[in-house]
């Protein structure tokens, strides 16, 4: 087999066993659900239309991150279970190809959160993006990715410590600012139209590709801890 | 301590102590009087804190390299890294504490989410995050998971610093924006070198002094670990060492 043909085999495990629970996708729809309507709480969405779209970039994230959170602390317990885990090390298969296989389908599972999510945000705000729309679709896979890949990776990192919960959002929050500041300043420059998003794209690509390579290579390091 | 060691020290008390003299003794600023002399230990301390980071990455980096080559220096690359990780902290909370002092005389309020700010703040954020890190992991994988974690870190200053950068010159926060000192006053140099050196030194210390302290908690895990010594001879050392210090 070759390595994408590993990253596949990985990929469909993972897609196979999430479409016979469906744990990750509704909790975290759910949950996203339930941030939308408490932040709603905060502040009155319909009467501010201005202020909502000024904000309403950064509690779009908001919401995902926390979301995503909830699914990758569980991303990895199913690998713990029967030592599952040490039996990939002991695969021929390169590690990497594991967390590949492991990052994407997290990416497809937020991804399926945020295309039913993305309608009930705009409805529940009273959105009508000022800027050009369509360029969400380049910022919202790329978010997206930015998310996942790093919290995959220290998923599996916190996987070697004592309380592996509290670890993953303490982790993953200071190591994803600059992405959050670009995804949130790009969302916001297209809902409200006042400046271009191209600059935060850039950003959000660069640190993209900075750390799918820095998780690419420091993977199996981590997977071999002990 | 060794001999080298205590005349480091000496040193540096003593480069502390005119370092404080020359702060004191430069003339007073016109408009924010005798407050601005803070600025003399902020500057010391926050740029140090940019300098600690980078011993950490490159003790982290050795760690990995020598993990499966040479367990004694792993270890010592390992405790190195923790004392570097430790100084930042330190160092960048005194930095944040004097900058707010210096903010609040000179704009009025305590914290203004300018560029240099929130990327400084994100630095201490992420070396908090490290330490305790190393707190939470279990023995045995602690130091991996703190150098692979240090190099994500490391990794994340310049995006950060950058990508500020841009957010507050897309928004330019008016009134709180530009830092305090576009070039100083001549007169003001020689306080902020002495200062410098002084505290880089301060700063040395402190990681030697972590650094030996780390290396001896190893050694002692090690022999209890080999069965050497059992846990009551190893208390005994550890009681007969802190009488002796």
């Amino acid at each position: 087999m070759n390595y994408a043909q590993h990253v596949l085999t990985h990929l469909r495990k993972d897609l196979r066993l999430e479409w016979r629970t469906k744990d990750s996708i509704n909790g975290m729809l759910f949950f996203a659900l339930l941030v939308v309507v408490v932040l709603a709480m905060a502040f009155d969405p319909a009467s501010y239309p201005d202020m909502t779209r000024q904000i309403s970039g950064g509690l779009l994230w908001v919401a995902l991150l926390f979301a995503a959170m909830t699914a990758l602390n569980q991303s990895w317990a199913r690998e713990t279970n029967n030592s599952v885990l040490d039996a990939h090390r002991l695969l021929e298969a390169p590690a990497s190809a594991l967390f590949i296989g492991k990052a994407l389908a997290n990416f497809f599972f937020v991804t399926a959160v945020e295309i039913v999510l993305a309608p009930i945000f705009t409805v529940f705000y009273n959105l009508q993006p000022l800027g050009q729309a369509w360029k969400l679709l380049f910022i919202l896979p790329l978010g997206t990715w930015a998310l996942v890949v790093n919290g995959t990776f220290f998923a599996a990192l916190s996987l070697r410590t004592r309380n592996r919960e509290t670890l993953l959002p303490l982790v993953l929050l200071p190591i994803s600012m600059p992405a959050l500041l670009a995804m949130i300043q790009a969302t916001t420059a297209v809902l409200t139209g006042q400046f271009e998003p191209t600059l935060w794209i850039k950003v959000l690509l660069a640190y993209v590709i900075v750390f799918t390579t820095a998780c690419v290579l420091l993977f199996e390091t981590v997977l071999s801890a002990d | 301590m060794p001999k080298w060691a205590k005349g480091w020290l000496a040193l540096t008390v003593l480069l502390l102590i005119y370092g404080f003299y020359r702060a004191m003794a430069a003339p007073r600023e016109a408009t924010m009087g005798n407050l601005y002399r803070v600025f003399f230990y902020h500057l010391p301390h926050a740029i140090l804190s940019f300098v600690f980071p980078y011993l950490n990455l490159a003790a982290s980096f050795l760690y990995l390299f020598w993990r499966n080559r040479n367990v004694e220096r792993a270890a010592a690359a390992d405790a190195f890294a923790l004392a570097s990780a430790e100084v930042t902290v330190l160092y960048a909370t005194i930095g944040l504490a004097t900058g707010m002092l210096w903010g609040r005389a000179a704009w009025g309020i305590w914290w203004a989410w300018d560029a240099r700010m929130t990327t400084y703040l994100l630095l201490w954020l992420l070396y908090v995050c490290y330490l305790l890190v190393r707190s939470f992991s279990s023995t045995g994988q602690t130091a991996v998971i703190a150098a692979v974690l240090a190099i994500f870190a490391a990794i994340d200053i310049p995006i950060c610093f950058m990508s500020i950068r841009w957010w507050r010159t897309q928004h330019p926060a008016a009134v709180f924006g530009g830092g305090a000192n576009s070039g100083i006053d001549p007169s003001m140099l020689p306080a902020v070198l002495w200062n410098m050196v002084a505290w880089a030194m301060w700063g040395a210390f402190l990681v030697g002094v972590r650094y030996a302290i780390e290396r001896r908690r190893q050694q002692d895990a090690n022999a209890e670990a080999l069965g050497i010594l059992s846990r009551e001879e190893t208390n005994a050392v550890l009681r007969h060492r802190l009488e002796e210090a």
